[in-house]
């Protein structure tokens, strides 16, 4: 396994987990500061155990669908969760949406927490236990999601994606434990467009296997992809501040 | 089995976030496969590039159109 076949999979696997961890942070964090960590850390447990179950169960039934079908499932779903990301970061880069605000998230939910009434069933506050194991439950699917899809290319890409999904965790919990606080000054849309290029470009290439399209150069035209995902999202982000400025002119003028 | 309701909508709520995108791909990667398997002889670089560019070309119009949609309603 060469480096040019890994770089790409541990890159994303690795900044799309990071993203992931943040925001599921800011949620334990929210229930952890309001309603009690007890009840935020089982709510995480919980989570974290359904996950490792789904993974341990769905993991040996993937190894038996064919390589094809599975490189097109892969491919489509990659695709779509790639786009779907790079289109809010460019949205979010053209000034269109508002950019994604971890301190008003944490607010937002410190407030609703606030207003539920505080109960307790086994020790623990079901309502915190509920939303922590809900967020942690969410942002870890994804997690799983991507170190799978992009890992999906060989067997020996597995351990490298999840070494970086790893990393990323131990990274974000590590930073939340120090600064007790969201991680609000993670530059969260460029790590998303950044992650948006990655995903999409794995998503063309897998997509493109599953159809029976041989890719020349092979590994290596997924750097070209990359670069061209590259390209296209930074020109997503001109048409649409283009777009905009040219509809704010025109209802002025009116 | 709300909580169930709100995990399953935010499930699918990763691969889906505008309708129109992830239909306009999926559209898409459909003719090409079709185009594979009518022109088997079509060379690798086309198919991919076809591939390549529809995807940069549908992304392209979406978020021309989401940028217009966003500034009309302002």
């Amino acid at each position: 396994m060469t480096w040019i076949q890994l770089a790409p999979s541990v890159t994303a696997a690795f900044l799309a987990s990071f993203v992931e961890f943040v925001e599921a942070a800011t949620i334990v964090l929210a229930v952890g500061t309001v309603r009690g960590w007890r009840s935020a850390l089982t709510g995480t447990a919980l989570a974290l155990a359904v996950l490792c179950t789904l993974v341990l169960a769905l993991g040996p039934a993937l190894a038996r669908v064919p390589d094809q079908a599975l490189q097109l499932v892969v491919g489509l779903l990659l695709l779509l969760f790639g786009m779907r990301w790079l289109r809010k970061a460019i949205l979010r880069g053209a000034g269109v949406l508002a950019l994604h605000d971890e301190e008003a998230i944490f607010r937002s939910e410190s407030a609703n927490l606030r207003l539920a009434r505080a109960t307790e069933r086994w020790g623990v506050d079901p309502v915190a236990t509920v939303t922590a194991f809900k967020s942690v439950l969410l942002e870890g699917v994804e997690v799983a999601f991507i170190v799978i899809a992009v890992a999906a290319g060989g067997a020996g890409l597995l351990p490298g994606a999840a070494a970086g999904a790893a990393a990323a965790g131990l990274i974000v919990v590590g930073l939340a434990i120090v600064v007790h606080r969201p991680l609000a000054r993670v530059p969260e849309n460029t790590l998303k467009f950044a992650v948006g290029v990655l995903i999409s470009a794995f998503g063309v290439y897998w997509t493109g296997e599953g159809l029976g399209i041989t890719w020349p150069g092979q590994d290596l035209s997924l750097l070209a992809l990359v670069g061209a995902m590259l390209v296209a999202g930074m020109a997503g982000v001109r048409v649409a501040s283009a777009t905009a400025a040219r509809v704010a002119l025109r209802m002025e003028a009116r | 089995m709300g909580n169930l309701r709100a995990i399953l909508g935010e499930l699918v709520g990763l691969f889906v976030d505008d309708g129109s995108l992830a239909l306009a791909l999926l559209v898409w990667c459909a003719i090409v496969g079709a185009g594979v398997v009518v022109a088997p002889g079509l060379s690798p670089a086309g198919g991919g590039l076809a591939l390549l560019l529809g995807c940069v070309v549908i992304l392209l119009a979406n978020v021309g159109w989401a940028a217009r949609a966003r500034a009309t309603k302002r």
